[in-house]
């Protein structure tokens, strides 16, 4: 990797007019991707941002990094295969909810499956922006938009279920307006060796605005979101005397200091545990029967392919016979023609 | 051993080698025609298999075959009629027997002859009793119990016994052409080295073959003199290998990691397979979960900096081309290997066709020009290869190559060439601080082809996908009038590649009545044709195209000197479409077939004639 200066977040900003709508959740993505990036002490040139089609998908042409806008739902294939190719740089992959859970959604399990270490973030707005308001597979049920004009007859992906369900090694979530608290996340996306993808909820101001206004209501929000840290107990609430416990197996509220439950009673998120179950669990976890969880679910780390790829190119060459073209192209049954 | 065989010389000869899809005949038909080629014959091969990997036994549909052809001189092709035919059981004898010619050798295993395996193949009666071969001369060997015979004091269950019958016939053919035993004997001990009781069972049933011809001098045998070959080493290659071994020798020439991305599919999985197993050249082999990712990864791993490729057959190139669209509006280098198969759709995955030309051609959304390259003997996809991932890094484009199932899994003996011998390939990777004004899409000199700034190079930052480009910037450009201008620079470097191509030969006289054309995977036959013709005291002319598009710049010259031409394709005609819009001006007749087999010498000649 190249020698690493200090950055500012003006240093990743590309000479291009942002051309999101104004209000429209992006822009506060891009700021902290570039303020995050900034602070990872990785040299500019070494990032490689990655994206499919779609509004989020514009992202690389405001990057002054590395950047390749590819083609609809093929971000995930382009980034891996970018980072097979290098596994020195950090590759990002930009995405949304149509770009990589429809059109996109083979590719999306398989680097999953691969654990190829990429940063993938996915802006979940839960519709089509750049086609004007169809519904997307993260749609709710019965939500009416231009191709469900009667209401959607499709049950929606939940992405945490999605990427738990293909042995995901880190998952998180954020909202699009957090900017301080998704720089720190970004953070962490980086560090975790293996793929990582963090899903914003991100408001469309145009098709969907106010889909996460539930959840992210300013007086109401602290009731209605869990922020999960790694060996904490998971409490929340305007009080903090709330929290999850487990019961026969299934998540359940409580609250502290009734029915005798003490903050000792309260479950410790550990997202290091290997086994999924709890993981998936808490990114089920639904409004307005339960908190939304943010923060980091899942962060395991298991052998990345595009390290496993190199490793075995590395051992084969070690204890081949042949070292070149010249080799292979005499090797096995050949005669000499005098 | 001092009995006398009464031999007879031949020129080439052809043998068939037919059976149940388990029956081992495309191992015996290699083994057959490897010893051959060791031996200073010529050999040209061709399976022809079900695509099913077991077909229900002993059905019709079920009969894998191997053909070969073995010459003192040239041999371009497997031949189209058999001197001799394996016939393992009667479903197989029922399917060649019109590829027999008349006073041909049959050879059959008689214990398959039974009463259930004629009813399956279709056979109202033995065709063994009676004269209804009494054209051929018919050897009926009992196979399957003499093998078992062999094998008795081994431990070893029958069904395993059975498996190795068809090295039984392999001895019996290796007799017919005073074959050595050795080369299989190798062989056979570094395929089951880990298995010592079936080496010594394959080993044993090869010499009891060759005994049985040998006691019972079953018949005249042959000889094919020694060819007169060129000086050097020999060896063979099926077209899909050389394929994947002239992609790593454009990769190691340029100085370049290699990178395939791809998804397994007939008649191209070799290619993938070939180069997975060459990690010791540092070659990245990425099996993806699709068609589409196969060729995206490549895309990805051009943008860092690879020699990559993709490789698939028809319907995976219908898959890919969109991301071919991609590779052409980001510029960057890419060869995409097709090997053609029998369509539409699923079509005939394991037969031969040259139907994928127009959709290689014209197969994209927008303006969209490709080059596109086809080899024409198995092991010219070696240069074929080398040569599309040369003009791919050299021009920043993709390149389309097109083989086929009959090129893929045909094989020929190939003069190794020395890798210094090879032509450079430059390719346009720039070094930090080489350029202090760096702009993407800025041309170098005169040409229309950029500079490659790989990710992790300081200083070059920058953005491409697959919108439009602003012209030098490679910034996102609605302008109308750039897009025109970035168009048209994307056609003009592909048309300057003509300068880098060899000019289109004629065999044959410059005028004349009569040019043959032909393209890709169809040479062997068609030189075959026309230089039998000419022995004959036809005079015709013959040109073959590998370079499809773009066209070499002499094309028009060359088909200006005939009053006719004739496009001989297995398709129905898109070669010629292409040359009549390309050359309009000319008398073009056309003969086609699209029966998933290779043309027929015989076929060919007719139609030459009948059209002079």
């Amino acid at each position: 990797m190249s020698e690493t200066k200090k950055y500012t977040f003006k240093d990743f900003k590309s000479d291009q007019e942002v051309r999101w709508c104004p209000g429209c959740g992006d822009t506060a993505i891009l700021n902290s991707i570039q303020k995050a990036m900034a602070e990872m002490n990785i040299a500019k040139e070494d990032f490689a941002i990655i994206s499919g089609i779609g509004c989020s998908s514009r992202f690389p042409y405001y990057m002054d990094t590395y950047g390749f806008h590819g083609i609809h739902g093929r971000a995930g294939v382009i980034a891996s295969g970018v980072k097979t190719a290098n596994p020195k740089l950090s590759v990002w992959q930009i995405t949304g909810d149509g770009d990589a859970l429809a059109i996109g959604g083979n590719h999306f399990i398989h680097e999953i499956r691969r654990n190829i270490d990429l940063n993938v973030v996915l802006f979940n707005n839960e519709i089509y922006g750049l086609t004007k308001g169809q519904y997307s597979p993260t749609s709710e049920y019965g939500l009416k938009t231009k191709t469900s004009p009667f209401g959607t007859i499709e049950k929606p992906f939940n992405p945490g279920e999605l990427v738990i369900g293909a042995g995901g090694t880190f998952f998180a979530r954020g909202i699009d307006n957090n900017v301080r608290e998704n720089q720190a996340l970004f953070m962490e996306v980086e560090k975790h060796k293996g793929i990582s993808i963090v899903e914003i909820l991100q408001n469309c101001v145009i098709f969907n605005d106010g889909v996460f206004g539930y959840i992210t209501d300013k007086k109401e929000k602290l009731d209605r979101q869990l922020f999960v840290e790694h060996g904490k107990p998971m409490i929340y609430g305007k009080e903090k005397d709330k929290g999850l416990v487990l019961e026969k197996g299934k998540l359940k509220i409580v609250k502290i200091g009734e029915d005798g439950i003490t903050k000792d009673d309260i479950l410790i998120h550990d997202a290091n545990e290997l086994s999924p179950i709890l993981h998936y669990q808490l990114a089920s976890l639904k409004a307005p029967e339960f908190p939304v969880v943010l923060g980091i679910i899942r962060s395991v780390e298991l052998t990345t392919y595009d390290e496993a790829v190199h490793a075995q190119i590395e051992a084969i060459k070690a204890q081949s016979k042949i070292k070149c073209m010249d080799d292979l192209l005499h090797s096995g049954a050949t005669w000499e023609v005098e | 051993m001092s009995k006398k065989k009464a031999i007879i010389e031949k020129d080439h000869v052809v043998i068939k080698f037919s059976g149940d899809s388990g029956d081992g005949m495309q191992l015996t038909g290699t083994q057959f025609s490897e010893t051959s080629a060791l031996m200073g014959n010529t050999v040209s091969t061709f399976p022809d298999y079900p695509a099913e990997i077991r077909a229900p036994k002993g059905t019709v549909g079920g009969v894998s075959g191997f053909q070969l052809h073995i010459g003192h001189e040239e041999v371009n092709t497997p031949g189209d009629f058999a001197d001799i035919l394996v016939a393992m059981n009667p479903a197989a004898l029922k399917a060649n027997l019109r590829w027999i010619k008349d006073g041909g050798i049959i050879i059959v295993d008689k214990d398959s002859f039974t009463k259930r395996n004629l009813d399956k193949a279709g056979w109202d009666k033995n065709p063994l009793e009676g004269e209804y071969l009494i054209h051929y001369k018919v050897i009926a060997a009992p196979i399957t119990s003499l093998t078992q015979v062999a094998c008795k004091d081994l431990d070893l269950k029958p069904n395993i016994v059975a498996r190795s019958k068809n090295m039984f016939t392999l001895g019996m053919v290796y007799w017919l052409f005073s074959r050595e035993l050795d080369f299989t004997k190798e062989f056979i001990e570094t395929k089951f080295a880990k298995k010592p009781l079936i080496v010594e069972a394959n080993k044993l049933v090869l010499s009891a073959g060759y005994n049985y011809a040998l006691n019972l001098q079953l018949t005249r045998s042959y000889r094919v003199v020694r060819a007169n070959i060129s000086k050097g080493t020999y060896r063979n290659i099926s077209g899909n290998t050389a394929t994947a071994w002239g992609l790593l020798a454009a990769a190691e020439k340029s100085g370049l990691q290699m990178f395939l991305g791809s998804y397994p599919i007939t008649p191209a999985t070799e290619v993938l397979q070939e180069i997975a197993n060459r990690k010791d050249l540092g070659a990245i082999s990425f099996q993806a979960e699709d068609e589409i990712a196969g060729i995206a990864t490549s895309i990805g791993a051009a943008f860092a900096g690879k020699f990559a490729a993709t490789s698939t057959s028809g319907p995976g190139l219908a898959l890919k081309n969109e991301a071919i669209g991609l590779a052409v509006i980001t510029e960057l280098p890419l060869v995409i290997v097709n090997v053609q198969r029998g369509g539409p759709s699923t079509g005939l995955p394991t037969k031969t066709e040259q139907s994928d030309l127009l959709q290689a051609l014209y197969g994209r959304n927008g303006e969209s020009p490709a080059v596109v390259i086809a080899a024409s003997t198995p092991s010219n996809c070696f240069r074929y290869a080398y040569n599309s991932g040369k003009i791919a890094l050299e021009n920043m484009t993709p390149v389309i190559l097109l083989t086929d199932g009959f090129l893929a899994n045909g094989s020929r003996p190939w003069k190794i060439p020395k890798m210094s011998e090879l032509p450079e390939i430059k390719h346009h990777i720039i070094e930090e601080e080489e350029d202090d004004d760096y702009q993407a899409y800025r041309r170098i000199g005169d040409s229309m082809i950029r500079k490659w700034a790989i990710p992790g190079t300081k200083g070059y930052e920058h953005r491409i996908g697959g919108l439009e480009k602003m012209e030098i910037t490679g910034n996102v450009s609605y302008v109308p009038e750039n897009h025109e201008v970035m168009t048209y620079q994307r056609k003009q470097k592909i048309e300057d590649i003509k300068k880098q191509i060899p000019a289109q030969t004629i065999d044959g006289k410059s005028e004349g009545d009569l040019l043959v054309v032909g393209w890709g995977g169809t040479y062997g036959h068609l030189v075959t044709a026309v230089h039998e013709l000419r022995e004959e005291g036809t005079d015709v002319s013959f040109t073959h195209f590998n370079y499809i598009f773009p066209l070499p710049e002499n094309t028009e010259e060359v088909l200006s000197g005939f009053k006719k031409i004739i496009i001989c394709e297995i398709n129905d005609g898109q070669f010629l479409k292409y040359m009549r819009s390309s050359f309009p001006q000319f008398n073009y007749s056309q003969y086609n077939k699209i029966q998933g087999l290779p043309f027929s010498i015989v076929e060919l000649k007719e139609t030459i004639k009948n059209n002079l």
